[in-house]
């Protein structure tokens, strides 16, 4: 067991898990999105878990920095929460926010990050989102709208890990990129339950189930 | 999005298909697998992704994910013109959108496909190297400066001119 501080409370975590796991165990909260728990090898491309860990000279990202013995962590100072406001509203505008439509409303993860952040869902400073009407329905089990897709990247990679291989993948580059579900090889059958999964795990309403 | 490739182009793929066979098959050498298809074919038709992931026993998806993030790679074929619009910073200032436009709206297709009988494909390009001749157009590698929309028209007339031509000449000679 490894001993850390992280805002003042004494916490004790398991060797070798990550200061963001540490920190959602004890029931501080950090905000993140493109992390899920177990994941092996986090992408760290939200931005938005910065806490900031006394000796180093910038703040980390927390998903991505194994715990150490008296590590001291702040997650609430002026620095960090100015990361993960900028860090939010880039990934705001590249979201269509119209939350009266979407079937996330309520229940999304953008919601809730702005709440906890205070930051408007359209904020002033950056160009809101121009929808592409992007929808993709060749999936049996789900659909994809590229609208409401952040490109958290939780489908991609929760699910190779989970399931051993991707069940979906990025295609295209830039701010065209988009998610592409894989599906098997002729004559192999489709995970409907995988699939699920990865559902479940969208942070907005971009994975929808069919029906 | 993706283009169906035609019979004889299911032919040709057949034989690079048995070409690859023998080669490389590893997720390593999708690259060069995907290099080698567009050099024969020009282009990646629907078909050869599969063909692709059969290959290297990866779904197609995942084939289509690494093909589409590199700009060498294409899914339309390359028309018999192919139409490149210079959109760099000093044809953009001089109206290189608008040439675009015009003939998106002449050939009736969007900015990087390939019109239906397959004579003409046309894409925008970053910067072709002669600013001073903004806004600048290449047809088949020949340069056409100081384009407008009234240039554009003089290239299909002139085009047709040309075809109307050959076809003469050809009938000519057949007598």
């Amino acid at each position: 067991m490894i001993k850390l501080y992280i805002d003042n409370w004494e916490i004790h975590a398991t060797e070798g898990i990550s200061v963001l796991q540490a920190a959602l165990d004890s029931e501080i909260y950090i905000p993140n999105l493109c992390w899920v728990r177990e994941m092996t090898d986090p992408p760290a491309s939200c931005r938005l878990c910065f806490v900031e860990i006394a000796g180093r000279p910038a703040p980390v990202t927390a998903c991505t920095t194994i715990v150490e013995n008296d590590m001291e962590v702040h997650t609430d100072t002026e620095a960090v929460r100015e990361l993960q406001r900028t860090s939010l509203k880039l990934l705001l505008s590249a979201h269509h926010v119209d939350c009266g439509h979407c079937p996330a409303n309520k229940k999304c993860e953008l919601q809730n990050l702005a709440r906890f952040l205070k930051v408007k869902l359209k904020p002033a400073e950056f160009p809101t989102y121009q929808p592409t009407g992007l929808i993709d329905t060749s999936h049996p089990h789900l659909d994809y709208n590229r609208d409401r897709c952040v490109l958290c990247g939780r489908c991609v990679n929760a699910c190779r890990d989970k399931n051993g291989r991707p069940l979906f993948t990025f295609a295209g580059r830039g701010s065209e990129t988009i998610v592409t579900p894989l599906f098997p090889p002729a004559g192999q059958a489709l995970d409907k339950d995988a699939s699920l999964v990865c559902v479940d795990l969208c942070p907005t309403g971009a994975l929808t189930r069919k029906g | 999005m993706l283009t169906h490739a035609t019979v004889e182009e299911s032919q040709k793929l057949e034989a690079v298909r048995s070409r690859l066979m023998e080669g490389q098959r590893s997720r390593g050498s999708l690259i060069p697998i995907l290099q080698t298809i567009q050099k024969e074919m020009g282009y990646l038709p629907a078909e050869a992704l599969d063909l692709v992931a059969g290959l290297l026993n990866i779904s197609a998806g995942e084939v289509y994910g690494v093909a589409s993030f590199y700009n060498q790679f294409r899914f339309n074929p390359p028309g018999k013109h192919q139409i490149k619009v210079c959109l760099g910073t000093a044809c953009h200032v001089r109206g290189g959108d608008i040439i675009l436009e015009n003939f998106e709206r002449k050939l009736d297709i969007k900015e990087g496909h390939t019109t239906e009988d397959r004579e003409f494909s046309l894409e925008r390009v970053a910067c072709v190297g002669c600013c001073a001749l903004a806004p600048v157009v290449l047809m088949n590698e020949k340069t056409h400066g100081y384009m407008s929309p009234s240039k554009v028209e003089g290239l299909f007339t002139q085009l047709e001119i040309a075809k109307k031509k050959s076809e003469s000449n050809k009938t000519d000679g057949s007598e």
